[in-house]
């Protein structure tokens, strides 16, 4: 009967929206409508707490900012600390700790440099605050999440040439290093740090004033923050998974912010007054997975029928209750190095039924493994289903459990619904499409495009790699394994007297759940 | 006396090996669930390398005899033992879940037994007259409405339309007794099934005794009619009632989910949804032990008082 709070409660990925198409966020303060976005409030006023409710991780939740692994899990780490970069509205790395990146010629050793920043206890930021991170998340016997994406470097060679300067090594050149020092869950915390939920220190915009697990998170201004003090006074976490208890709880004023809130709830609120309702477009990825090494999808033409055969208007209508955009079987539409010059699919059943004869696999017959693991799931499983009966091919949906989901599709199948959050385009590929990429769900392996991927690392030039990019991605237009249908949008609620929430920022960018750039009015 | 005590001691005796059945039960069902912890922890990033390292970590690529022997072990000591994901010991989860479930239990009973034994003997004493035809069908209305859906329209039109009322206990974590008035909504859902059937119940049993033998021999003797009601017939009525509210606490007290997750609570209920979720195994147990004596226990008084309340009806063991 309480389904509904799973999906939450095990979305442990992260999701984004991007800068394109994102709406400014309507805060005016005398006229309800659209018109004002969230700079021409006025001066930020200072003071004040700010309670946002998210859904949580119950009463195992940590503070531990490299187990961060959840939405409120990932906020809670942004407050109280700093990574050395983080993701633009477009996912490109932009500066934090770091306040430049020199690599060599080879791109293999790179050059950062610190900025000026103190943690909560006064001590500055230092190279081997930094190293100590990196090492501790890199610990072979723990499994933090950011594990994987610091594997280009090589910890043991790298060293710090000066207090605010470090020296990495890499295994190999990596053009898209930046992206490592942005990634999810790799925090800066003080050397030798161990406990992190009694008294948590960072170098982040708020300083840790209590925490229960599984409730409520209380922390305070940092006023030597290096970006400057934070506007609220105060800022509490509170963890309420059930969505009608936050859009609830949002609408009594007992708390200003609610995270993730469903598009019914927002159709609901947008645009009476009482609440505000802000949308961070294109955020996560959805789509099909079609596994690659096996029948029937071992043959491109099986997988361009399918391509086809998607109604993305219907799906997006249907199964995101409208609340997203259509996909064109490309990931990270709006982020850096999209390609963005194909040609928007269409359905095409008389050219998928051709196709399909093409490859010999009329009256084909596929099992579409679905799982209520993430909103719209099912509900795309069988308006998918219709659509394919429509060219002749029988779906079979298959519900699986939602906890051993993501597991369960890696290898298992030939179908299967899938989503993302936001990422680079660059981790995107390396986490999925690479002959030894760890979660392959499409079991694309390709000598030649792990070739250009490796190549597109080391090119200096900029435009150079975006067309090395755009090559890749024309490859998986014509005949990739994901059928990406469409993006959802990202929504929050947030009660009229909030200003200053960022409505371009995809979730787990910089400035998604930033609430140092937030004040009450 | 003798023959009570060595009922309650063959009760208590079952009792300790129902709950060690549950355990087992537990424990089995939970390895038999698709996926374990490190699974479920893993998520959307299913790195199988991810994965071996996580269960390396919590020890579950230890044999499960192995990981149930070092649990009941430490069961032995009162070691309810750790929480797989957060490493924390699984008697602060029960301990920290406790007291907002408690607290709503027991405001709930305080309000269920006046009410539900109220309603029930005004109803039978004005049997088949207007005031009881009230009463059952509207008992009977609101008990067929499910806990959520009541919820929902409370939170609604009383907390969000009138504003009367805080519409969750967000952000006050365990301490309810600070605010009181987020406590009514919650204990007012609880409540209300309960009493349905608690004074339906009373009701029957009331009408009953009424038209027994002894009530009539009483009224023969010229006992006032108040008197024959609440000291002769009443008694009668209540030990069926007493073994349904035994039922309703046990109910209460083992975490009711709808309830806590619609209100925000973080009473047991949700721990015990969360651990299940993670599979962390650990928690779910303890859970499973404390659940199981506070059954037995909570069973056994009320067979004690109904025992004691209709000596004639014998208890059964």
């Amino acid at each position: 009967m309480y389904d509904e709070r799973h999906p939450g409660l095990r979305r442990r990925g992260f999701l984004a929206a991007t800068s394109l198409g994102a709406l400014a966020l309507t805060t005016g303060c005398g006229t309800a409508d659209g018109d004002s976005d969230a700079k021409s409030d006025g001066a930020p006023k200072p003071g004040g707490r700010l309670r946002a409710a998210f859904a949580g991780g119950g009463a195992s939740e940590t503070l531990d900012p490299h187990l961060a692994n959840l939405f409120a899990d990932v906020a809670r780490a942004k407050a109280l600390y700093d990574k050395l970069a983080d993701y633009g509205a477009d996912l490109s790395a932009q500066p934090r700790l770091a306040t430049q990146w020199e690599p060599n010629k080879t791109l293999d050793r790179w050059q950062v440099t610190l900025r000026e920043a103190t943690f909560h206890d006064g001590k500055p930021v230092t190279a081997e605050d930094v190293l100590y991170s990196y090492r501790r998340i890199a610990d072979p016997d723990q499994a933090f999440r950011a594990k994987a994406s610091l594997e280009p470097i090589d910890l043991d060679a790298s060293r710090a040439t000066g207090q605010r300067s470090i020296e990495f090594v890499l295994k190999r050149p990596t053009a898209e290093f930046p992206n490592v020092l942005a990634a999810f869950g790799a925090y800066i915390v003080p050397a030798e740090a161990t406990d992190f939920d009694k008294k948590p220190i960072g170098s982040g915009p708020f300083r840790f004033v209590s925490f229960a697990p599984g409730r409520s998170a209380v922390f305070r201004r940092h006023d030597a923050y290096w970006e400057g003090a934070p506007h609220l006074a105060e800022l509490e976490f509170v963890v309420a998974n059930e969505e009608s208890a936050r859009v609830n709880a949002l609408l009594g004023g007992q708390v200003e912010y609610a995270h993730e809130l469903n598009p019914t709830t927002a159709r609901a609120h947008e645009g009476k007054g009482q609440i505000e309702i802000v949308r961070l477009r294109n955020s996560a990825m959805q789509a099909f997975c079609m596994k690659t090494d096996r029948p029937p999808f071992d043959d491109p033409r099986v997988r361009q029928a399918f391509f086809l055969i998607a109604d993305r208007r219907e799906l997006v209508d249907g199964a995101l209750s409208g609340a997203g955009v259509v996909g064109n079987d490309l990931f990270g539409k709006g982020y850096e190095y999209y390609d963005d010059s194909l040609p928007q699919r269409e359905q095409d059943l008389d050219k998928a039924r051709a196709l399909l004869r093409q490859a010999g696999a009329e009256n084909l017959k596929v099992t579409l493994d679905t799982s209520a693991v993430a909103a719209g799931f099912t509900e795309a499983a069988s308006i998918f289903r219709d659509q394919a009966a429509k060219a002749g091919v029988t779906i079979d949906v298959k519900t699986g459990s939602k906890d051993s989901y993501w597991a369960d599709i890696l290898d298992n199948g030939t179908l299967c619904c899938y989503r993302s959050g936001a990422m680079p385009i660059e981790a995107h590929i390396s986490q999925r499409l690479l002959t030894g990429s760890t979660t392959n769900a499409t079991k694309w392996r390709h000598k030649d495009f792990d070739a250009l991927y490796e190549q597109a690392q080391s090119t200096r030039d900029e435009s150079a790699r975006a067309a090395v990019y755009d090559r890749m991605q024309r490859r998986l237009y014509t005949e990739g394994g994901f059928l990406i249908w469409g993006f959802a949008d990202w929504i929050l609620g947030t009660a009229r007297t909030v200003r200053g929430v960022e409505a371009k920022a995809p979730a787990n960018t910089l400035d998604w759940a930033r609430f140092d750039k937030v004040w009450l009015a | 006396m003798s023959g009570l005590r060595s009922f309650v001691a063959r009760r208590l005796l079952l009792g300790a090996a129902q709950t060690v059945a549950v355990v087992l039960l537990v424990f089995a069902l939970t390895e038999a669930l698709p996926g374990d912890a490190a699974v479920a922890l893993a998520g959307d990033q299913p790195d199988p390398a991810r994965i071996a390292a996580i269960r390396a970590t919590m020890h579950l690529d230890e044999p499960a005899h192995d990981r149930l022997a070092d649990w009941a072990a430490g069961l032995l000591h009162g070691d309810l033992g750790t929480s797989l994901v957060s490493g924390r010991p699984v008697g602060q989860y029960i301990a920290d879940g406790f007291g907002p479930t408690l607290l709503l239990a027991a405001l709930t009973l305080a309000l269920l037994v006046p009410l539900g034994f109220g309603l029930g003997v005004f109803a039978a004493r004005h049997e088949g007259r207007p005031a009881d035809r009230l009463i059952s069908s509207v008992t009977l209305a609101v008990y067929a409405v499910p806990e959520f859906a009541l919820g929902v329209l409370l939170v609604t039109v009383l907390a969000l339309q009138l504003a009367w009322l805080p519409p969750t206990a967000v952000g006050y974590g365990t301490d309810l007794l600070g605010h009181p008035a987020a406590l009514v909504l919650p204990v007012l859902v609880l409540l209300a099934r309960p009493v349905c059937s608690l004074s339906r119940l009373v009701r029957a049993g009331m009408i009953d005794a009424l038209a027994s033998p002894y009530v009539a021999q009483a009224r023969r003797y010229g006992i006032p009619a108040l008197r024959v009601h609440y000291t002769h017939a009443l008694p009668g009525a209540l030990a069926p009632a007493v073994q349904q509210l035994a039922r309703t606490v046990d109910w209460l007290l083992c975490g009711v989910i709808v309830v806590e997750a619609l209100f925000v609570i973080p009473g047991l209920g949700t721990v015990l949804l969360d651990a299940v979720a993670e599979r962390d195994v650990p928690v779910v147990q303890g859970l499973a032990v404390v659940f199981g004596v506070l059954t037995v226990v909570i069973n056994l008084g009320a067979d004690l008082v109904a025992h004691r309340l209709a000596p004639r009806a014998g208890v059964a063991a």
